[in-house]
């Protein structure tokens, strides 16, 4: 701590791991505006066309450039691997080469098989039969445990998406702990932890132990790790560049060591921001130098990859890694968090050109600096690659000023708070059980009891309700009981310890349930309240089609009588899941959020009483049904914002697609609407906003010519994606949503 | 009861800032290149009560930001002015900013109350020279004249709005007569060319109508910096839309 001891002010950091002091004590907040930023340096670009150059071979190569066959990777398994040494300030990829991807068998041997399979490589000989006869994955483990009757929900599509043949994710390292303490600090306090967990030894106990054990050993790895590329990570970092480089580091262990479906960076921008200041401020470095490493830093996190089996594309679609960064935000004190390198990152999408990743999340609050917002907006408008998220509503609901988003939309208080991913459920599939006897509508398996028959098929709301809250209690049952087994397996065969390592031992846990299907619920319930719907029935008797005789409004355009009805459904469902006990005792917590799974939740979903027909999309997220919403885009946000963040604590996703010239007639007026938007919609408690700016013709050439776009970035639900990676399917469900546009 | 054609909550081209506009059921002219030509007929709209519309405004209050509000469009909102009349008093009522886009040609005890209640007046003016403007709308432009009068007279806030459709009202002259007519005019804020596109013309085939401007080009960037450059002459403000 010597050195760092004199650079910076001294508080509460010095004398325990607590990384949000040290910002609060030494942060610089910056007001002004984004003049100040530098474009790319040479060397910069030099080393970005290079791994331009890597991704396009990646892209013509059946999307995966390489994979190592032979050697299961873990924190220190591959030697130290470069694009290209001499142009690069920030060093570390996870495997040997750029883009090759390695093998994580503990999430299970078949998926890694199976992925290899598709590329036609084989897996190793020595790795499978470690796999297939010595070691158990978590895969192995689920299933071994499953009952039929969660096998059967998840099969035929109520349950999708859950994390029983992938691994969780989810789980963010306070990354920055690497820099300010270096390792032997923090594994001198996970030792001092150790030695405080004592008797009763019961179950919780000596899991907790075996788990703590298991992190100090991952942080003797990552002394490994840094020791391959000539860096000691054992003390602090002292400089600007070393800070990027150790919390790189930190993260690049866990990316090495586990391929979790969202692994997210945190909020490193504000806390790396320090020692820029304070480098810059000694003359040991420019501007264009900061601007560099970041520019560096950031192109390490583009190259993130993971092994992949072909059917994950269809509920992530894209190839995402969700290297989520939040950026901005207030501290409780009342100052905000924007510092000069949360301008750096955005910068980054105008110097290496729109991305993906990482997964750039601005925590909104009005009373941000405007200079601020218009630079976001304005980034926005150039490169769709931003989400927002609302602090002022998470700050106060989750009281802390030190998180980042999970995955896609979700809260978690930094090395305080980890999650469990949950995935989701589908709600809309569940609305046709309680009008179908409790059977599934397109297999006909009866999947729960105690339905009563409806007396007609015209459809009478109350008989509905009462049956669908019947039904939404059984599926919450199957949903709770796969949740715990998921995460008691995975726990126990592929443990998180690189992360883990850098979180307080014992840490809070959220259980992030999600719900799918929300607004043809809505729009469903509508049409049966508001309008006479009759049910078309097959010789079976299972629901095939809906007559529907009448108006009814939709979710979507700010009208009470409905869109209530998606805030009492997210609620009922949300207060039935919290009742259900749950592994480890976490507490449990709701999304609204479909990845890019509601392209798939469609097929899988018969014809709806709203009348949607079986196959069609859903709408992503909490987002209102394509073309329903006719008001224009601020009806359509009035309705997304009433639904409450309280009853879906792990977020509320809203993707927004706007042509350019709808937001204003130039530039100065698209930006100042912009901003205007947003402090609006936010001003309503809304939670997470997904900002395209673009023209639907540009996304149809790209369907055309996927060559000529390789960099082009939309927002999906929660994560942004490359378009041109997205299926057919995908991609015109997304150039079906709705665009706002003038006319 | 105001009878509404349809709503656009996220307004951007009709007056300051971000707007709810009303488009309003049934028009008095018939312009040949009326992007809204459902909106023409008086008959179908939807009744609307002031309550619903005040609460519609409300609930997008923080979206209007500092400039932004209502704008009564349509169709010809002026030819509702009585019924607009109380939806327009409730409005003010809550400090709601208004603006009614209209083509001019009403103007009574009704529509002179209804200018009470409204901020900025967006008048359109399709031609100056008569003939052409015959042609173009159906009628003749004395009564729009009128009323441009009028506003002067009260010293309302007015932008004018010309739409520069290629051989049918972009010839130079027309548009200096134009600039002579109104540059003097105080109240004028601004003018704004609305370039001419083709956008609503599927519509026509819904309705049955026939799309006479047909192969009419849009305006091609000369075009619109030329007229740019010959109102500026005239116009404090004069921007593209
Ligand atoms: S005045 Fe406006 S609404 Fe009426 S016909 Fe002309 S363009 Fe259409």
């Amino acid at each position: 701590m010597s050195k760092i001891k004199d650079m910076f002010r001294d508080g509460l950091w010095n004398n325990e791991v607590n990384v949000r002091n040290f910002v609060q004590m030494n942060i610089t907040p910056y007001e002004g505006d984004s003049t100040f930023l530098c474009g790319p340096t040479e060397r910069t670009q030099k080393l970005w066309e290079l791994c331009k150059e890597a991704i396009k071979e990646e892209t013509e190569n059946n999307g995966v450039r390489a994979i190592d066959t032979e050697t299961v990777s873990t924190i220190a398994a591959f030697d130290a691997g470069y694009i290209d040494k001499d142009l690069e300030l920030i060093v570390g990829l996870q495997t040997d080469q750029l883009l090759k991807r390695a093998m994580k068998p503990y999430g299970g041997i078949a998926v890694v098989e199976k992925a290899c399979k598709e590329q036609g490589l084989e897996v190793s000989d020595r790795v499978k039969d470690i796999f297939r006869n010595y070691a158990k994955t978590h895969n192995d483990g689920v299933f071994d445990v499953y009952t039929e009757e969660i096998r059967k929900f998840r099969s035929l599509g109520f349950l999708t998406g859950l994390p029983d043949n992938y691994a969780r994710g989810r789980i963010i390292g306070d990354y920055r702990r690497l820099a300010l303490y270096g390792i032997d600090r923090l594994i001198e306090a996970k030792k001092e932890d150790l030695r405080g967990l004592l008797g009763p030894m019961t179950d919780d106990k000596i899991r907790l132990r075996e788990e703590v054990a298991e992190q100090i050993k991952a942080l003797a790895q990552m002394k490994d790790l840094g020791a391959k590329y000539g860096l000691d990570l054992s003390r602090p970092a002292e400089s600007a560049q070393e800070a990027v480089q150790w919390v790189y580091m930190a993260y690049l262990a866990a990316v090495k060591e586990q391929d979790g479906a969202a692994m997210s960076l945190g909020n490193v921008s504000s806390f790396l921001d320090i020692y820029m200041e304070y480098d810059l401020q000694k003359g040991i470095i420019t501007e264009e130098r900061a601007q560099e490493f970041v520019d560096q830093f950031v192109m390490k996190l583009r190259m993130v990859r993971h092994l992949r089996m072909n059917a994950y594309n269809e509920i992530f679609a894209g190839d995402p890694t969700w290297v989520t960064e939040a950026i901005g935000g207030r501290l409780m004190d009342g100052r905000h968090k924007i510092t000069k390198t949360s301008f750096r990152f955005l910068q980054t999408l105008y110097n290496l050109g729109p991305s993906p990743e990482p997964n750039m999340t601005v925590l909104w609050s009005n009373t941000l600096p405007e200079n601020f917002k218009n630079y976001c907006a304005q980034v926005s408008i150039d490169t769709s690659s931003i989400q927002y998220e609302n602090d002022d509503l998470m700050q106060s609901t989750r009281q802390s000023d030190d998180y980042g988003i999970a995955c896609c939309v979700s809260f978690q208080e930094i090395g305080k708070h980890i999650q469990f991913f949950g995935a989701r459920t589908n709600l809309a599939k569940t609305l046709l059980l309680a009008i179908n006897g409790g059977r599934c509508e397109m297999s006909g398996k009866q999947m729960i009891e105690g339905i009563p028959a409806l007396t007609s098929d015209e459809l009478n709301f109350d008989e509905v309700m009462a049956n669908y809250k019947i039904a939404m209690k059984e599926v919450a049952r199957v949903y709770n009981e796969s949740m715990n087994i998921i995460h008691y397996m995975h726990d126990k065969y592929y443990y998180e310890k690189a992360q883990m390592a850098f979180v307080d031992t014992n840490p809070r846990i959220n259980l992030a349930y999600g719900i799918a299907g929300l607004s043809i619920v809505a729009d469903s319930l509508s049409a049966i309240k508001h309008a006479k719907v009759k049910v078309v029935r097959n010789d079976e008797g299972l629901s095939t089609d809906f007559k529907i005789d009448g108006e009814f409004p939709c979710y979507g355009n700010d009208d009470d009588r409905v869109d209530n009805l998606a805030v009492e459904v997210s609620g009922y469902f949300n207060s039935i899941l919290s009742q259900l006990g749950v592994y480890k005792n976490a507490e449990p917590t709701m999304s609204i959020l479909t990845i890019t799974s509601n392209v798939v939740y469609g097929l899988k979903t018969g014809a709806t009483p709203d009348g949607r027909a079986h196959g069609v999309p859903f709408a992503p997220g909490a987002n209102p049904m394509h073309g329903r919403d006719k008001n224009g885009a601020i009806a359509s946000l009035n309705s997304v914002a009433k639904l409450d963040y309280k009853n879906a604590l792990d977020g509320i996703s809203n993707t927004f697609s706007i042509v350019p010239k709808s937001l204003g007639a130039d530039e100065d007026v698209r930006r100042e609407n912009l901003v205007t938007m947003m402090d609006a919609y936010f001003s309503k408690e809304a939670h997470h906003l997904n900002v395209n700016v673009l023209n639907r013709e540009l996304l149809e050439d790209a369907m055309e010519n996927p060559g000529e776009y390789p960099q082009l970035t939309i927002r999906v639900s929660g994560y942004a994606v490359n378009f041109v990676k997205l299926t057919r399917e995908q991609q015109l469900e997304v150039i079906s949503r709705s665009f706002f546009d003038r006319m | 009861m105001l009878n509404v054609h349809s709503f656009e909550s996220l307004g951007t081209y009709d007056g300051p800032g971000i707007r709810l506009v009303v488009f309003l059921q049934g028009c008095n002219f018939k312009c040949l290149y009326c992007a809204n030509p459902d909106t023409i007929e008086c008959k179908g709209g939807t009744p609307t009560s002031a309550e619903e519309i005040v609460s519609m405004a409300k609930n997008q209050q923080p979206f209007f930001g500092k400039k932004g509000g209502l704008t009564f469009s349509g169709g010809e909102p002026l030819l509702q002015a009585k019924e607009l009349i109380p939806v327009l008093k409730a409005l003010k009522a809550e400090g709601f900013h208004i603006c009614v886009d209209t083509n001019g040609s009403v103007l009574n005890d009704f529509v002179k109350e209804a200018l009470e209640y409204i901020d900025i007046v967006l008048l359109d003016i399709k031609q100056m020279n008569d003939e052409r403007h015959r042609a173009l709308v159906g009628q003749g432009n004395d009564k729009t004249l009128k009323l441009a009068q009028y506003l002067n007279e009260i010293n309302k806030p007015v932008w004018l709005r010309y739409v520069l459709v290629p051989d049918y009202s972009d010839d130079p002259q027309d548009l200096q007569q134009l600039g002579d007519h109104f540059g003097g005019f105080e109240n004028i804020e601004k003018l704004e060319i609305q370039p001419y596109h083709h956008l609503g013309a599927h519509k026509y085939d819904h309705l049955g109508w026939k799309y006479q401007l047909e192969g009419v080009p849009s305006n091609t960037a000369e075009q619109l910096d030329a007229a740019y450059k010959l109102f500026k002459q005239y116009f404090k403000e004069v921007i593209i839309n």
